[in-house]
């Protein structure tokens, strides 16, 4: 019996307990200080209660809370390459070159000046003095060269390869690593403690682009003695922001770095990254006031927030393509003329209106407009039914029954995958094709479509550094077979084209080059390009100076909290 | 007692061993491969094979599981693929989180449940009953993905009263010790942030607790009708001892066994982590951490944290198991 009164009065206790601890929690909020910067928006009712003091305190609280989808992987921001991990890490490195605010015209950043002999071999970088990482480690030319010999070299102490780390995108970007046939970079000089030259063994048109890129950010040459392979938990750099605290799928703070070189610069205090999975409750929380921007709104929302007092949304430059690829080793997507009928029949307007709510171009070339070589005078394949249907049957297909592969997740370049399958499915029953939807995971839709199974596929990729050979050399080249280029497409001529860019440093010339390499993809057309998406972030009223990038982030120096 | 409890946690081998095989085959049957999920959809085949190679991923299967079996025996939980960091840290605080969680849904689901029930029972067929009844079947069916973000836009969105996301105020970090919260704070005496603590915990706790909530409910009151009808209680009664005592004291001891087992299961459901409320609630738990390990095929951490998680729920279901007996004195091991 009395087993049992101790079960029943231990319930009714923590039902008390629950009860006070509700109640006494609200008021307790309501009075604490901490949540004033946060609770604005949402008590509107509070404002008078507040009083004017605390108002006043609100506007000298100069953190912000960025909202995101998901948690960054390592804070070592060259071994990875989700855009969470980078959104951080522009905050505390920096790179020799800085792009500029809104495009991927490179100026000075930790190097001054530069100069590019003639034979395009050797670029020496003027380091400006005084800059110093988070840790007091001065920044200097030997920082510059342990930085890029760690990624280059896989036997290098703190290329941690032991650890599992790789550097994928140096390889990538410099053609290999140390030892490669392909790799650029022969060696590098340190000339003075402020002089820093790379030798290179052959041309490489993207290598100041590169040099902006957050990939090649420079980390404290200190902090690898002291961490090692925790560097991923422990960033040490010059950036304007420095790491305090990291809780996994949670939040990262940051906080000011008090001798940031940038005079009066930073304007913010404190920066918390702040994750929320779902974007409606990421929305909410925009809208109660308890974070200052946040990513990846749902399109549908985009309508609903306009003219809304207190919110602003910012709308980040085209960077990417999305598009509807044809595996041009099956029946019968090697024929271009069905390739190019196709290209007709899908109504990119609609998918925009629909799917992006108008936030995103039709795209016509691979690359995204702003683009160095953009050919804006190919004429687009228009959507025209009709035609389409004409050209089919003209060249003999009927009933045709094709699988049209779709992803499962969101992307930049494709904000709702299968409401957009279903929009180009009815645009192929339109001129009489039957597209059946197949998705599965995103792990295995790559894999499947690297691997060359599919028919119809949607895909897209996003540009990192500004530099056209990033598409064309990872999506069209017969190099990148297997790998980016899905649609098996290869072509020698072309090929020659983009090679022959890729290593130019003539900006006319290369131009030229991809202007041309444009007109036979156009022609071939192993692909449908659809989209050129901007993505859409919104952020509270009193967020001023923030100017999204066309990378996935940007550094936050500017940004500054208003009343 | 203590030669059964040693039976038991003896028996904890063979169901970990059997699950390690089970979830070791099934994450590598199913297609897609980790170094290319690590390495993005951007990546080379030169980089994805080179990172294939550093991971050991290119070993076969045997000696992977072999690797990891013997690792696991010393205490090793595996190393993330991704993060590169141990997972038996990188664990933990999720599965704090978790716990924390699932306290605190479970004591909203056990003293709503368990009182609603009741009474249901005791006034049967009378208005509370029949409302009560319909609202746990509500309760049951609700999906959390609506209620969730209902009650963001109510209680955080339009009336400001809790927060929306998240275990703590971002602008004011707690001091972890435990990576309990509430336990830390008060650890701490800081009183303001074990308020804000708690605020954090009663939307996501309420819609977590909801379900379970509504099945204790049904469950007590299917339970307590049963004993409320039978012989003693009319005896009790006729001895003229008050209705509540009657009901609480005399039925509800008997009643409870079978509520306790639903307790039991569901504590266990709810430590294996709720995805959908951790994801609407941002709450940084073991659910979503294991999810995410399957969507980036992140093997060790899968492993590792399905072992855990299993780990738990025949931990819960051992306590249950003695707990019947510290109810009911008349069963015995």
């Amino acid at each position: 019996m009395k087993k049992a009164m101790v079960l029943s009065f231990s319930l009714s206790g923590a039902l008390l307990l629950a009860a006070c601890g509700g109640d006494g929690g609200n008021n307790e909020g309501e009075n604490a200080p901490e949540n004033n910067g946060g609770d604005n928006a949402a008590a509107n009712d509070e404002e008078n209660g507040g009083g004017e003091a605390e108002g006043g305190e609100a506007a000298e609280d100069q953190t912000l809370i960025f909202a995101r989808g998901g948690d960054s992987v390592s804070l070592d921001y060259a071994s990875v390459t989700d855009g969470e991990s980078s959104r951080v890490t522009q905050q505390i490195y920096e790179t020799l070159l800085f792009f500029e605010e809104d495009s991927f015209e490179v100026g000075p950043g930790l190097a001054e000046d530069w100069e590019v002999s003639d034979d395009g071999l050797t670029y020496t970088f003027m380091l400006k003095e005084g800059v110093t990482f988070h840790d007091g480690t001065e920044f200097n030319a030997d920082a510059v060269k342990l930085n890029f010999e760690r990624w280059a070299d896989p036997d290098h102490e703190y290329h941690f390869a032991d650890e599992g780390y790789a550097y994928s995108v140096y390889g990538t970007q410099f053609g290999g690593f140390q030892g490669d046939e392909g790799h650029v970079i022969d060696e590098i000089n340190v000339v003075d403690d402020y002089t820093v030259e790379f030798q290179l063994n052959s041309q490489l048109g993207s290598f100041l682009q590169n040099m902006g890129m957050s990939y090649f950010a420079m980390t404290s040459p200190q902090a690898f003695e002291e961490h090692g392979s925790a560097i991923n938990e422990n960033p040490v750099g010059t950036g304007p922001f420095q790491f305090v605290s990291w809780s996994k799928d949670d939040s990262i703070v940051l906080e000011k770095y008090e001798d940031y070189w940038q005079e009066d610069m930073p304007k913010l205090d404190q920066v918390i990254f702040q994750v929320i999975p779902d974007n409606s409750a990421r929305l909410t929380a925009l809208r109660s006031g308890e974070i200052d921007i946040m990513d990846g709104l749902n399109p549908d929302d985009l309508q609903a927030l306009e003219g809304e007092e207190g919110i602003q949304t910012f709308q980040r430059p085209a960077n990417n393509i999305g598009y509807l690829g044809f595996n041009v080793e099956k029946e019968p997507f090697d024929d271009p003329e069905l390739r190019r009928a196709l290209n007709h029949a899908i109504d990119k307007e609609t998918l925009i209106e629909v799917l992006y709510a108008g936030n995103a171009e039709a795209a016509k070339n691979l690359i995204p407009p702003d683009y160095l070589g953009y050919n804006d005078e190919i004429e687009a394949y228009e959507y025209d039914p009709e035609m389409a249907q004409q050209m089919l049957s003209d060249a003999g297909y009927e009933d045709l029954e094709v699988e049209l592969w779709t992803m499962p997740v969101a992307r930049p370049y494709m904000p709702d995958p299968e409401r957009a399958a279903e929009v180009m499915q009815g645009n192929l029953a339109d001129i009489g094709v039957t597209a059946e939807i197949v998705t599965m995971e995103w792990a295995t839709y790559l894999e499947q479509t690297e691997a060359g199974e599919q028919e119809l596929f949607m895909l897209g990729w996003s540009g990192v550094n500004g530099d056209p050979d990033y598409f064309f050399g990872n999506l069209i080249h017969g190099d990148a077979i297997p790998g980016g280029n899905r649609n098996f497409y290869s072509n020698p001529e072309l090929d020659d084209l983009l090679n022959q860019a890729k290593t130019s440093i003539d900006e006319d010339e290369r131009a030229d080059l991809y202007m041309q390499a444009q007109e036979i993809i156009h022609e071939d057309a192993p692909m449908i390009p659809l989209v050129h998406s901007t993505p859409i972030l919104a952020g509270s009223e009193r967020v001023s100076g923030y100017v999204p990038h066309p990378q996935t982030s940007e550094p936050l120096t500017d940004v500054e909290l208003t009343e | 007692m203590g030669a059964y409890i040693l039976r038991r946690l003896f028996m904890l081998i063979p169901v970990l061993i059997g699950m390690s095989l089970i979830t070791f085959s099934i994450i590598h049957l199913i297609p897609g491969n980790p170094a290319q999920t690590i390495l993005g959809e951007q990546a080379t085949p030169q980089a994805i094979e080179q990172l294939e190679e550093q991971l050991g991923l290119n070993e076969p299967y045997l000696v992977q599981y072999g690797k990891y079996m013997a690792g696991l025996v010393q205490g090793d939980l595996g190393t993330s693929l991704r993060t590169n960091s141990p997972v038996t840290e990188e664990i933990w605080p999720f599965l704090a989180a978790t716990i924390e969680l699932t306290i605190f849904a479970m004591i909203f689901a056990i003293i709503v449940g368990v009182n609603a029930g009741i009474i249901s029972a005791w006034k049967q067929n009378s208005i509370f009953d029949y409302s009560a009844m319909i609202i746990a079947l509500i309760g049951v069916s609700m999906p959390i993905f609506w209620l969730g973000l209902m009650q963001q836009w109510i209680f955080a969105q339009e009336l400001g009263w809790l927060p929306a996301f998240g275990r703590n105020n971002p602008r004011d970090p707690i001091e972890t010790i435990t990576h309990f919260y509430l336990l830390d704070t008060l650890l701490q005496g800081n009183m303001d942030q074990f308020w804000t603590a708690l605020r954090h915990l009663i939307l996501p706790g309420i819609a977590l607790g909801t379900i379970p909530m509504a099945i204790i409910a049904r469950m007590t009151r299917s339970s307590m009708l049963e004993v409320l009808r039978s012989d003693y209680i009319r005896t009790v009664e006729a001895k003229g001892i008050a209705q509540m005592s009657v009901v609480y004291r005399h039925g509800f001891k008997n009643a409870v066994i079978p509520v306790l087992t639903v307790v039991g299961l569901q504590t266990g459901t709810l430590l294996g982590g709720a995805i959908l409320t951790e994801t609407i609630f941002s709450w940084p738990g073991v659910g979503r951490y294991v999810f995410d390990a399957i969507g980036n095929r992140d093997y060790p951490v899968i492993q590792s944290g399905i072992l855990v998680i299993a780990f738990m729920f025949v931990m819960i279901n051992l306590i249950v198991d003695l707990l019947y007996s510290y109810v009911d004195p008349r069963i015995k091991y």
